[in-house]
């Protein structure tokens, strides 16, 4: 476990005058799927936003495989490349079909033959389940079909890394586990995964590291059992009540 | 009137085409222009990018706008004089009137067709760059591939407007002596002192024209929409379908 993918330095992010993110440090490791809990507002979603530049940190330092991507002189698309993202609102892209929404990136991007990258859509597509739905269109998909599309999607650029935020959070409860089952086996072919998640369940069967965020910072991060049967911290133990009672 | 519509009808025709291919070259370039304007406008500007690129492209922004806004905030008709006449003096020659013609409509169209493509890339979610730039994906090749055929789906009314209001406003290209619809007909109502008659004529050949384009226009709409079932895919299919080129 000692290969370093990720490594997040005092990581400061403010949207106008409030700070979301007040000084992170977070390192995630080769393999590793660590998931993150937290209240709403916490700054999850911000701070896995920052890790693939669709927010521009205010200051701090994120190492991606040993490269400074706030570094003006390095080129962050072909960084992002590396790193996929699974969104909340899946955002798939609505003039393509389910296959081509899988082949776009791989074409243009990764430069692959056409050929080559309709096997590896396919591959990736009959993983999720949804082969056969190759030629809708997302507006013709439920939430939980779109979701196990845009997965395929982000694993057709073969990513060293995968971000999750809130996969699940819009979806209708009867497709969570559709998209989580999904999620699960993807967790043990090896594939470094951060997760923003409410599903506190999911977390800990498959979290290797749960990270609990509080008001911009870090409150505490250990492995699930600890943090699920015995945290450390008492913001953990009140969010963990609150969100536990619930359900 | 009948008069008019046996003996005079080549006149009328003549001026339809005219009317009608300045109105499609301008509504076509007009839309070219407006693409590649609302595409460079919507360029991200972030704060990790260098300060030349920053600086450049401010400049350009700020031309584009200034563009935009001076051929939206003055009429046509005095734009078509300024230009045509302004070149004649200035340079001391006569342009073609008819490409004057295209000219003046392609370059005032394309600063309202700047704001339509404008308004059509930002009604798509934002979500979809947010994916494409997660898949490396750059803001061109996002453009081409995802964004704007959705954008130009959504603002193809808008074009249609914009192509109707070309076919009526070309007339205002009389002023420098095009010879369109309306100054066909004028030069014939003004000879035989038959005003009426004539320009009910003229009203019909134009309705003719904007009706027969926004008939064809709702057609291309329908057909940009694309089937509305798809055929769910049993499990010989998808084998044959990952082994096949072509299609995607």
């Amino acid at each position: 476990m000692a290969d370093v993918i990720m490594d997040v330095r005092n990581l400061k992010k403010n949207f106008g005058p409030n700070q979301i993110l007040k000084g992170i440090n977070f390192k995630a490791y080769r393999g590793e799927v660590v998931c993150i809990i937290g209240a709403s507002g916490s700054g999850k979603s911000t701070l896995l936003r920052c890790m693939n530049l669709l927010e521009i940190p205010t200051s701090g330092e994120i190492y991606f495989e040993g490269v400074n991507i706030l570094d003006r002189s390095v080129d962050p698309m072909r960084l992002t490349t590396k790193m996929g993202m699974v969104f909340q609102q899946f955002n798939l892209f609505n003039n393509l079909t389910v296959l081509q929404n899988c082949v776009l990136g791989q074409t243009v991007v990764l430069k692959r033959p056409r050929n080559e990258a309709r096997r590896t859509a396919m591959e990736y597509l009959e993983k999720v389940g949804m082969a056969q739905f190759i030629n809708a269109r997302p507006h013709q998909l439920s939430g939980g079909q779109k979701q196990r599309v845009a997965i395929a999607r982000a694993l057709s650029m073969e990513p060293d890394t995968l971000l999750f935020d809130e996969p699940t959070s819009a979806l209708d409860p009867e497709m969570v586990g559709e998209v989580l089952k999904v999620i699960v086996s993807l967790a043990k072919t090896g594939l470094t995964m951060l997760v923003v998640t409410h599903e506190m369940d999911f977390a800990r069967e498959v979290a290797s590291r749960v990270v609990f965020m509080d008001g911009g910072v870090i409150a505490e991060e250990n492995t699930p059992d600890v943090i699920f049967n015995n945290p450390k911290n008492d913001r953990t133990r009140a969010f963990l009540t609150r969100v536990l009672r619930k359900n | 009137m009948g008069y008019f519509i046996v003996n005079k009808y080549p006149e009328f025709l003549r001026g339809a085409g005219v009317t009608l291919l300045i109105s499609i070259t301008g509504t076509v370039v007009g839309f070219l222009i407006g693409l590649l304007i609302g595409v460079v406008r919507t360029i991200p500007m972030r704060t990790t990018d260098s300060k030349i690129k920053t600086a450049f492209l401010r400049v350009v922004k700020f031309i584009l706008q200034a563009y935009i806004e001076i051929f939206r905030g003055t009429p046509m008709m005095v734009q078509a004089m300024v230009i045509y006449y302004g070149i004649a003096s200035l340079f001391h020659v006569s342009m073609n009137q008819l490409f004057a013609g295209f000219f003046i409509v392609s370059v005032n169209t394309g600063a309202y067709m700047a704001e339509i493509v404008r308004g059509g890339i930002e009604s798509v979610d934002r979500g979809q760059f947010e994916a494409a730039h997660t898949m490396g994906i750059r803001h061109g090749q996002t453009m081409r591939h995802i964004i704007l055929p959705q954008a130009i789906r959504n603002i193809l009314p808008a074009i249609g407007n914009e192509f109707v209001i070309n076919i009526k406003d070309t007339s205002v290209l009389s002023v420098i002596s095009v010879t369109e619809l309306f100054f066909a007909s004028n030069s014939i109502a003004g000879t035989y002192m038959a005003y009426f008659q004539t320009m009910i004529i003229t009203c019909a050949v134009y309705f003719v024209l904007t009706f027969t384009v926004t008939r064809i226009l709702r057609m291309v709409e329908r057909k940009l929409d694309g089937p509305s079932n798809y055929a769910i895919l049993n499990d010989s299919a998808i084998s044959e379908n990952a082994m096949e080129e072509g299609g995607v």
